[in-house]
C-alpha cells in the first residue's frame, strides 16, 4: 500500500524535476562553467544564479497563475498588469517625492486593484476567465501608455532599484524577495484550509456550494493575488531596467506562466494547484533560455529549440505516456518475478 | 384511431443491445402504426432512450431486426434514418438558436443554383414548413427571439421536412407551460390526423392519457407489455413501470414502528418555488425517516433541494427546531445541522480530482472555516474510522475519487456528511447505479443513523425501499406533493396507488 502511494507521488511529481536536472547536467557538459559559483564582494554569482534571478518575474506570475489556474481560470492580463505597475513605480518615483515603499505600495495596490477588476468579472458577473482577463491584457498597455504618457520614463531610486538588481545575505534581493512571497504562499495555502477549498472550487464548483463553500468570494480573492503577483513582477522589472515600457514590459509573459503550470502537471480544467511544480517550471523555462543563449547557438533557434524541449517535457507526462511506461514496467516485472 | 388489422408501419423485432456490464435492450419487440400517437414509457435506465437511438441510427444494435412497412430495413446511421422517414425532436432543441427561423430549417438542404443559395426559395419552402405545423411566425426572426415552446415547433417542423413517416417526440413538453403543451398536442392531433406514426416519450402520466393511444412500457432493458391507453388504469401502468404486481403485494408486512411524537426538527409550510414546486407542508420529526416518493419529473429532487436550501424557495416558510430561520442557502443549512447528499454524484456530489481523505473532510472542514485546518492526523483518523466503519473500498486514502466505484463514491459522500454529525440528512436516491453490495450497506446505514436519533429525508424512484425504511412517506407528482402515507398505512400498493391516483 505505501509502495503504491509513493508511486502515483513519484509519477505525477518527478517528470518536470527529472526534466529541470537533465537539463543542467546536459547544459554543464555543453557549457564549460555552466555550474561553477564564484563569491565576489560577498555577492554569489554564477549561471545558475544568473537563472534565478531572471527567472524571478515569471516565477512570481506563475505562482498566482497556479492559483487561479486551480480555480479552473485563468489570467492573461498579468502581462499588461506587469506594464500598469511598472508605470505606477516609474512615474511615482521620477516625478514625485514619496518614499520608495509608498511608491512600492502604490504598485502592489494598483495590480491588486487590477486583480479585484478581474475578479468581479468572473465571480460576481460569470464572464469566462479568459474573456474576462483579455479584457484587461488589452486595455491594460493602455492604461500602462496613458500613465507614462507614452513614454519610456526612466527614473533613479536606490531602494527601488536595489530591489532589481541588489543583493540581500549575498543572494539577488529579488530572488530572495520572491521565495519569500513563495514560501508564504505555500504555508497559507498548505497549512490552512485554503488550498484544498480552492482545489474544490476549481474542480466541481457545484459540489463545492452544495458543502457551503463560497466560492464567489474564493474567486475574487485568487484573482486579487494574481494582480499581486504580477504587481511584484512589475516593479522588478521596472527596477531591473530603470524604467518603464508601457508596451514591452512583461510582453507574452503571460504564456510563460501558463506555459509553467502546464509543465507542472496541473491540467487547465482546474481542481489542482501544484506551487512548488510550477516554480520549477518557471526555472525549466528560464533554464533554457539562458542555456540556448549561453551555448553559443544561434539566436534564431532560440524558440524552436525552446519549444521542442518543452513538447518533450509535456509528452512525458502525458497520460498516454505514463500509462505506456506503467505498462511496460509491469510485464518486465512480470517477466523477472517468472523467472 | 388505429387500426389493428392494417400492417404496422414499422416493427422492431427481438432487439438487443448490450454496453459493457449493462444489457441496455433485452429481446425488445415492438410496434408502430400509422396514425397513432404511441407512449413510451419507463423510470431512468429502463432503456427508453437506447430503443430510441437505435431507430435513429445513433447506436448500432446488436441483434434483432427492424421492419418498415413489410420490407427489412438497415439503419446504420441517422442518413439512413431520415431516409426511412424517422425523425427525431430531443428534449433539447438542436436548432442553432443564433439563426434565423428560415436558415434552421433549410441548414440540412438548401435550395441552390450553381453552388449559390436560392434565399428567396429557401424562403418560401420554410415558409410552406411552419405552415405545416400551423406557424405564423416571420422566417427571417432570429430564433432565440421565439418562445421555447415555438422553438420546439420549429425543430418538429424542421424534423417533418418532406417524407417523414414516424415522428419520434422525445420528452417534448418537459420545458413547456400547460398552453404551450395544448398547442404542441394540437399539432400532434392533426400530423396523427394525417396518418403521420408518433413515438411520444414521457414521464408525465397525464400526458399520456391526454393524447396517447397505445402504451409501451419498458422496464430494465426489457419490454413489459403494450397495452390500449384506454383499457389501461393508471395505477396498473405504474405498477408495470416500477415493476410491481399489485396482487402479489397485499400481504406484505412492515416491521417498522411508528415514531411516537418526537420534537419537529424541521418544518416547511407552503415552501415552493415557481417553476419548480407547488406549495408544500413538511413536518420532519427527531429519529424519523421520511419517504418522497414519486415518478421521475414529479418534484422529488426539487423538494430536496428547497429544503436544504441548495435552491432559494420564493413562496412559504421554514421552521427548524420550533424557530423560524431563514434558510436560504446550503452554508445556512450547515450551520444548522443539515446536510444533503444529491442524487447527481458525479457532477454535484464527488470533486473527482481531489483524494477520497480530501472529499470526505471537506464538509467538516468548510463548517470550521478556512482558517482553522483539521490538522493531518486527525483528518487522517477521522477518514480511516469511516472507511473501515462504512467498509469502503480503496487501495488508500490519498486516492483521487474519481477512481473508485459508483457505490464507493456514494459512501464516501455520505460520510463527508455523517462526520459533520448532522441533526437531518438528505438524502436524494442514495441507491442510484450503485451494486448490490454497497446498496445494502447503504440502506443499513440509514437504519442505524435512524436509531441514534437523526433525522432523514430519503428520496427514492424504488418503492420496496421507501416501504423498508420510511416512518413516513409523502408521496409527488407533476411537481406537487399529492399525499402523505403515515405508519401502518405505508405499503408498495398505497404508495403505487397513490402515485397513479
Amino acid at each position: 500500500m505505501r509502495l503504491k502511494r509513493s508511486m502515483r507521488w513519484e509519477a505525477r511529481t518527478l517528470a518536470p524535476i527529472i526534466s529541470l536536472f537533465l537539463l543542467i547536467v546536459g547544459t554543464a557538459l555543453v557549457v564549460p562553467g555552466f555550474l561553477r559559483l564564484s563569491i565576489v564582494d560577498g555577492h554569489i554569482y554564477g549561471s545558475l544564479i544568473d537563472i534565478l534571478h531572471r527567472s524571478t518575474p515569471t516565477a512570481l506570475i506563475a505562482l498566482g497563475m497556479a492559483v487561479v489556474i486551480g480555480t479552473k481560470g485563468i489570467d492573461l492580463s498579468v502581462g499588461a498588469i506587469i506594464a500598469i505597475c511598472g508605470a505606477v513605480t516609474a512615474v511615482l518615483t521620477a516625478s514625485t517625492e514619496l518614499h520608495p515603499l509608498i511608491v512600492l505600495g502604490c504598485a502592489v495596490l494598483a495590480g491588486m486593484v487590477c486583480g479585484l477588476w478581474n475578479g468581479t468579472l468572473v465571480a460576481v458577473f460569470g464572464i469566462q476567465p479568459i474573456v474576462a482577463t483579455l479584457i484587461l491584457m488589452v486595455a491594460g498597455r493602455g492604461i500602462a501608455q496613458m500613465i507614462t504618457g507614452g513614454q519610456i520614463v526612466t527614473f533613479h531610486s536606490d531602494f527601488i532599484n536595489a530591489i532589481g538588481n541588489g543583493f540581500f545575505m549575498g543572494l539577488p534581493a529579488r530572488v530572495v524577495l520572491a521565495a519569500v512571497i513563495i514560501a508564504i504562499t505555500v504555508l497559507v495555502l498548505r497549512k490552512t484550509a485554503l488550498g484544498m477549498f480552492l482545489e474544490a472550487v476549481g474542480g466541481n464548483s457545484e459540489a463545492s456550494r452544495l458543502v457551503g463553500i463560497d466560492s464567489k468570494l474564493l474567486i475574487l480573492m485568487v484573482y486579487v493575488f494574481s494582480g499581486f503577483c504580477a504587481a511584484l513582477a512589475g516593479v522588478i522589472i521596472a527596477a531591473d531596467i530603470r524604467g518603464a515600457d508601457a508596451n514591452n514590459a512583461g510582453l507574452w509573459l503571460e504564456l510563460d506562466a501558463i506555459l509553467a503550470v502546464v509543465i507542472a502537471g496541473a491540467s487547465l480544467s482546474g481542481g489542482r494547484i501544484y506551487l512548488g511544480l510550477t516554480i520549477v517550471g518557471a526555472l525549466i523555462i528560464q533554464t533554457l533560455t539562458t542555456a540556448i543563449l549561453t551555448s553559443g547557438l544561434p539566436a534564431q533557434y532560440n524558440l524552436i529549440v525552446k519549444a521542442s524541449i518543452i513538447l518533450l517535457v509535456l509528452l512525458l507526462q502525458s497520460r498516454v505516456t505514463q500509462n505506456f511506461i506503467k505498462t511496460r514496467v509491469q510485464a518486465f516485472r512480470r517477466s523477472s518475478d517468472a523467472q | 384511431m388505429t387500426d389493428v388489422n392494417q400492417p404496422p408501419l414499422l416493427s422492431i423485432e427481438h432487439i438487443n443491445k448490450r454496453f459493457p456490464g449493462v444489457r441496455a435492450l433485452n429481446d425488445v419487440s415492438l410496434t408502430f402504426h400509422s396514425g397513432e400517437v404511441h407512449a413510451l414509457l419507463g423510470e431512468n435506465g429502463a432503456g427508453k432512450s437506447t430503443l430510441i437511438k437505435v431507430l435513429t441510427g445513433i447506436y448500432a444494435k446488436d441483434s434483432g431486426d427492424i421492419t418498415l412497412e413489410g420490407r427489412k430495413v438497415h439503419i446504420k446511421n441517422s442518413q439512413d434514418a431520415q431516409n426511412s422517414g424517422i425523425r427525431t425532436v430531443y428534449q433539447e432543441i438542436n436548432l442553432i438558436p443564433t439563426m434565423t427561423v428560415a436558415e434552421n430549417l433549410t441548414l440540412l438542404d438548401q435550395p441552390r443554383r450553381f453552388g449559390m443559395i436560392r434565399w428567396r426559395s429557401a424562403h418560401s419552402q420554410a415558409r410552406e414548413m411552419l405552415a405545416r405545423v400551423g406557424l405564423d411566425i416571420d422566417p427571417n426572426s432570429l430564433l432565440v427571439s421565439h418562445s421555447i415552446a415555438v422553438q420546439q415547433m420549429v425543430a418538429i417542423a424542421r424534423a417533418l421536412g418532406s417524407k417523414a413517416r414516424l415522428l419520434i417526440l422525445d420528452e417534448p413538453t418537459a420545458s413547456l407551460d400547460s398552453d404551450e403543451i395544448a398547442r404542441l398536442f394540437g399539432l400532434m392531433r392533426q400530423l396523427k390526423a394525417q396518418g403521420m406514426a408518433i413515438i411520444f416519450v414521457t414521464h408525465f402520466l397525464d400526458q399520456v392519457y391526454a393524447i396517447s393511444d397505445t402504451i409501451s412500457v419498458l422496464r430494465n432493458g426489457s419490454h413489459v407489455g403494450t397495452f390500449k391507453t384506454r383499457a389501461l388504469s393508471q395505477t396498473e401502468l405504474v405498477g408495470h413501470m416500477l415493476g410491481k404486481d399489485l396482487d402479489m403485494l397485499q400481504h406484505e408486512q412492515r416491521d417498522i414502528t411508528e415514531t411516537e411524537e418526537k420534537p419537529v426538527v424541521l418544518s416547511l409550510s407552503q415552501v415552493g418555488k415557481t417553476g419548480m414546486l407547488k406549495p408544500v407542508d413538511l413536518n420532519l420529526r427527531q429519529g424519523e425517516i421520511v419517504g418522497l416518493a414519486g415518478l421521475l419529473g414529479s418534484g422529488r429532487t426539487e423538494l430536496c433541494e428547497l429544503a436544504y436550501g441548495a435552491a432559494r424557495s420564493d413562496q412559504g416558510s421554514k421552521t427548524w427546531l420550533g424557530q423560524s430561520l431563514p434558510i436560504n442557502t446550503p452554508k445556512q443549512a450547515i450551520e444548522q445541522g443539515m446536510a444533503y447528499c444529491p442524487e447527481d454524484r458525479k457532477h454535484r456530489g464527488i470533486i473527482a480530482e481531489l483524494s477520497v481523505r480530501e472529499n470526505l473532510i471537506l464538509a467538516l472542514q468548510s463548517s470550521r472555516g478556512w482558517w482553522s485546518r483539521i490538522p493531518m492526523a486527525e483528518q487522517q483518523a477521522v477518514v480511516s474510522e469511516f472507511i473501515e466503519r462504512l467498509s469502503i473500498k480503496t487501495s488508500d486514502m490519498e486516492k483521487p475519487i474519481g477512481e473508485l466505484s459508483g457505490g464507493n463514491q456514494q459512501k464516501v459522500i455520505l460520510a463527508r456528511w455523517l462526520v459533520t454529525n448532522p441533526k437531518l440528512l438528505i438524502l436524494d436516491e442514495p441507491t442510484r447505479g450503485i451494486d448490490v453490495g454497497a446498496h445494502h450497506d447503504i440502506l443499513n446505514i440509514i437504519r442505524e443513523l435512524c436509531e441514534e436519533g437523526m433525522s432523514l429525508l430519503v428520496a427514492s424512484s424504488e418503492v420496496e425501499e421507501i416501504v423498508a425504511f420510511a416512518h413516513r412517506v409523502v408521496v409527488l407528482r407533476d411537481r406537487g406533493k399529492v399525499s402523505e402515507i403515515v405508519g401502518n398505512q405505508i405499503s408498495q400498493k398505497s404508495i403505487i396507488q397513490a402515485i397513479a391516483q
